[in-house]
C-alpha cells in the first residue's frame, strides 16, 4: 500500500483546509479513503441513514501530485480511520503554505504523515511535519464506508444564497430544534417551524430546480411541496463556517424522510445527509 | 422612525393596526419583549426587558385573540412570524410628571458613552448629583477597588441645557440602568431630570438615518438607602 499526494495551489489548499475542518465540525471519528482518481471522507461507524452524516470527495485535479498503490490490484483503494480532529488541525496550519504533503508511512504504526512547507518573511523555508496515527481498515469494512444509495429524490432544488439560507436557520435555531424545509419543482422552497408561542415561515422563490432532477413528484403536480423535518442544529452545523463559493450548491428531499445537501466546487464535492426527524 | 399607520384599504382591511417600517434595525436594538400601544400618532412599545436585524418590516393585528403577525422582508426572501399574544400585565405608572420636575439637563449623548461603558460594575449603584453648585453633574460608582466620580461642569461643550435648582444625590442600582445603555448608544441627545421624589426621567433623542426622530424614555426607582453626605 502506499499513498503520497501534493497541494500546492493557492486555492487548492484553501480548498482541502476547508474541508477537514468541515469533516471535524460534523464527525469525531473519519474513513479516509484512497482511491485511484481521489480522497474522500466518510463518516466512521455509519449504521445506515438514521443519523446525519457527511461524505466528501477531494479529486485527483486538486493534487499536484498524486499517487497510490492500494492493497492490491483489484482492491485498489486503502481505507484509513482517523481522528478527524488531527487532520484538521494539521491542515489549519497550512493556512498560508506554500504547499501541503500527505503520505502513508510507518512509524512504529500505521501514520498519516502532514507536511507543511511555509515561507518565512525571512525568507527562510519551515517546514512543520504532523504524524496522525491511522487505523488501517480491513477489507472486510469497506462497505460500510460507502454514501448511501438511493432513489431519485421526490424534489431537487438548488439552495438560496448561503449567508441568507445561514442567518435564517441561525435564528430560528434560537427558537427551537426542528425545521421543516419544504421545496417544489417550481423553484420555491420555505423553511419553517413552531413553537406554542411563536411560528416562523420564510419563502423562497426563483430558486431553480437542477436539470437533472427528472423525479417525478409523488402525486405528479410540479407545484406540490415536498417536505421533510429535520434537527434544526445539525443543519446549522452544516451551514456555519462554510466559507467557500460554490459553482453548485442544491438540496434533494425525500418526502418525509431524508434531506441532502450538496456542494460542489472545482475538484470538492460535498453531501450532507440528514434523516427526518 | 418612520412608522406609519394608514389605512391601506385593500388587503389590510382586516387588520386594527398596520405599520410598515423602512429599517428595523434601531427598534429590534432595544425591542425584546415588548407591550404595544397603538395610537393615531404611531406605536409606542414599551419595554420591560430581538434579533431581527432584516430590512423590511410590516406588523399587523387583527384584534383581541389573534397572534401579532410581522411581515419581514430580506433580499426577496419573505419571512412570516406569528406571535401569540398574551393578557397585558398592568405596566408600572411611574407617575413621573414635568411639573414636578426640581433638575433637569440635556446632554450629548457621545459624552456619556464612555462613562457608562467604563462603569464599575463592581458597584451596586450608581450616584447621580445634579446641583447648581459644583460638582454640577456627578456620576459616581462605589466597587471593591475604590470609588470612582466623574464630573461634568455645567459650562462643558457637553451641556446643552443645564436647569439645577436644589442639590440632589440619588443612588440608583446599576442593573436598573445598564439596559438604559442600549439607548444611549443609539442616542445623539439625553435628558435627564429628577423629580420631588428623587425618581428620575431619562429621556434619550434617537435620529435614524432619514432624520426622523423618536424618542426613548426610561423610567425606574431610586434605591432606597439614604446616601452618605459626599466628602
Amino acid at each position: 500500500m502506499k499513498f503520497r499526494a501534493k497541494i500546492t495551489g493557492k486555492g487548492c489548499l484553501e480548498l482541502f483546509i476547508h474541508v477537514s475542518c468541515t469533516v471535524a465540525r460534523l464527525a469525531k471519528v473519519c474513513v479516509l479513503r484512497v482511491r485511484p482518481d481521489s480522497l474522500c471522507f466518510s463518516p466512521a461507524g455509519f449504521h445506515g441513514l438514521r443519523e446525519a452524516g457527511l461524505w466528501c470527495e477531494v479529486r485527483r485535479g486538486a493534487f499536484q501530485q498524486f499517487r497510490m498503490e492500494g492493497v492490491s490490484e483489484d482492491l485498489d483503494e486503502i481505507h484509513l480511520e482517523l481522528t478527524a480532529e488531527h487532520l484538521s488541525r494539521a491542515a489549519r496550519s497550512a493556512a498560508g503554505a506554500c504547499s501541503l504533503k500527505l503520505q502513508l508511512t510507518h512509524r512504529r504504526r500505521p501514520c498519516l504523515t502532514v507536511a507543511v512547507e511555509l515561507a518565512s518573511s525571512l525568507g527562510r523555508a519551515r517546514s512543520v511535519v504532523h504524524e496522525l496515527p491511522v487505523q488501517v481498515l480491513p477489507r472486510g469494512a469497506w462497505r460500510a464506508c460507502l454514501p448511501p444509495s438511493l432513489r431519485a429524490a421526490d424534489a431537487s432544488i438548488y439552495l438560496p444564497r448561503w449567508r441568507t439560507l445561514r442567518s435564517i436557520v441561525e435564528r430560528m435555531a434560537n427558537v427551537g430544534d426542528h425545521v421543516l424545509v419544504e421545496a417544489n419543482l417550481r423553484g420555491r422552497m420555505t423553511l419553517s417551524m413552531e413553537t406554542e408561542v411563536v411560528s416562523i415561515k420564510s419563502y423562497f422563490k426563483n430558486l431553480g430546480n437542477p436539470p437533472e432532477s427528472a423525479g417525478a413528484p409523488p402525486n405528479g403536480d410540479l407545484e406540490s411541496m415536498v417536505q421533510v423535518r429535520v434537527d434544526n442544529r445539525k443543519l446549522l452545523q452544516f451551514l456555519e463556517g462554510q466559507q467557500i463559493n460554490p459553482t453548485v450548491a442544491l438540496c434533494n428531499i425525500w418526502d418525509n424522510s431524508l434531506l441532502q445537501l450538496v456542494l460542489v466546487q472545482e475538484d470538492v464535492s460535498l453531501q450532507y445527509f440528514i434523516p427526518a426527524l | 422612525m418612520p412608522l406609519l399607520t394608514q389605512q391601506i384599504q385593500d388587503e389590510d382591511d382586516q387588520y386594527s393596526l398596520v405599520a410598515s417600517l423602512d429599517n428595523v434595525r434601531n427598534l429590534s436594538t432595544i425591542l425584546k419583549h415588548a407591550t404595544c400601544l397603538a395610537t393615531k400618532n404611531g406605536i409606542k412599545v414599551t419595554v420591560e426587558n430581538a434579533k431581527w436585524t432584516l430590512t423590511a418590516f410590516r406588523m399587523c393585528y387583527q384584534g383581541y385573540g389573534y397572534p401579532l403577525m410581522l411581515f419581514l422582508e430580506e433580499g426577496g426572501v419573505v419571512t412570516v412570524c406569528k406571535i401569540n399574544t398574551q393578557e397585558p400585565e398592568e405596566t408600572l405608572d411611574f407617575d413621573f410628571c414635568s411639573t414636578s420636575v426640581i433638575n433637569k439637563i440635556i446632554l450629548q449623548s457621545e459624552g456619556l458613552h464612555e462613562a457608562f461603558s467604563e462603569l464599575d460594575m463592581k458597584s451596586e449603584v450608581l450616584q447621580i448629583t445634579m446641583s447648581p453648585d459644583k460638582p454640577y453633574f456627578r456620576l459616581s460608582t462605589f466597587g471593591n477597588a475604590g470609588s470612582s466620580h466623574l464630573d461634568y461642569p455645567k459650562d462643558s461643550d457637553l451641556m446643552e441645557a443645564f436647569h439645577c435648582n436644589q442639590t440632589q444625590v440619588n443612588r440608583y442600582k446599576i442593573s436598573l440602568l445598564k439596559p438604559s445603555t442600549k439607548a444611549l448608544v443609539l442616542s445623539c441627545k439625553v435628558s435627564i431630570r429628577t423629580d420631588n421624589r428623587d425618581f428620575p426621567s431619562l429621556q434619550y433623542m434617537i435620529r435614524n438615518e432619514d432624520g426622523q426622530i423618536c424618542f426613548v424614555e426610561y423610567y425606574c426607582c431610586p434605591d432606597e438607602e439614604v446616601p452618605e453626605s459626599e466628602s
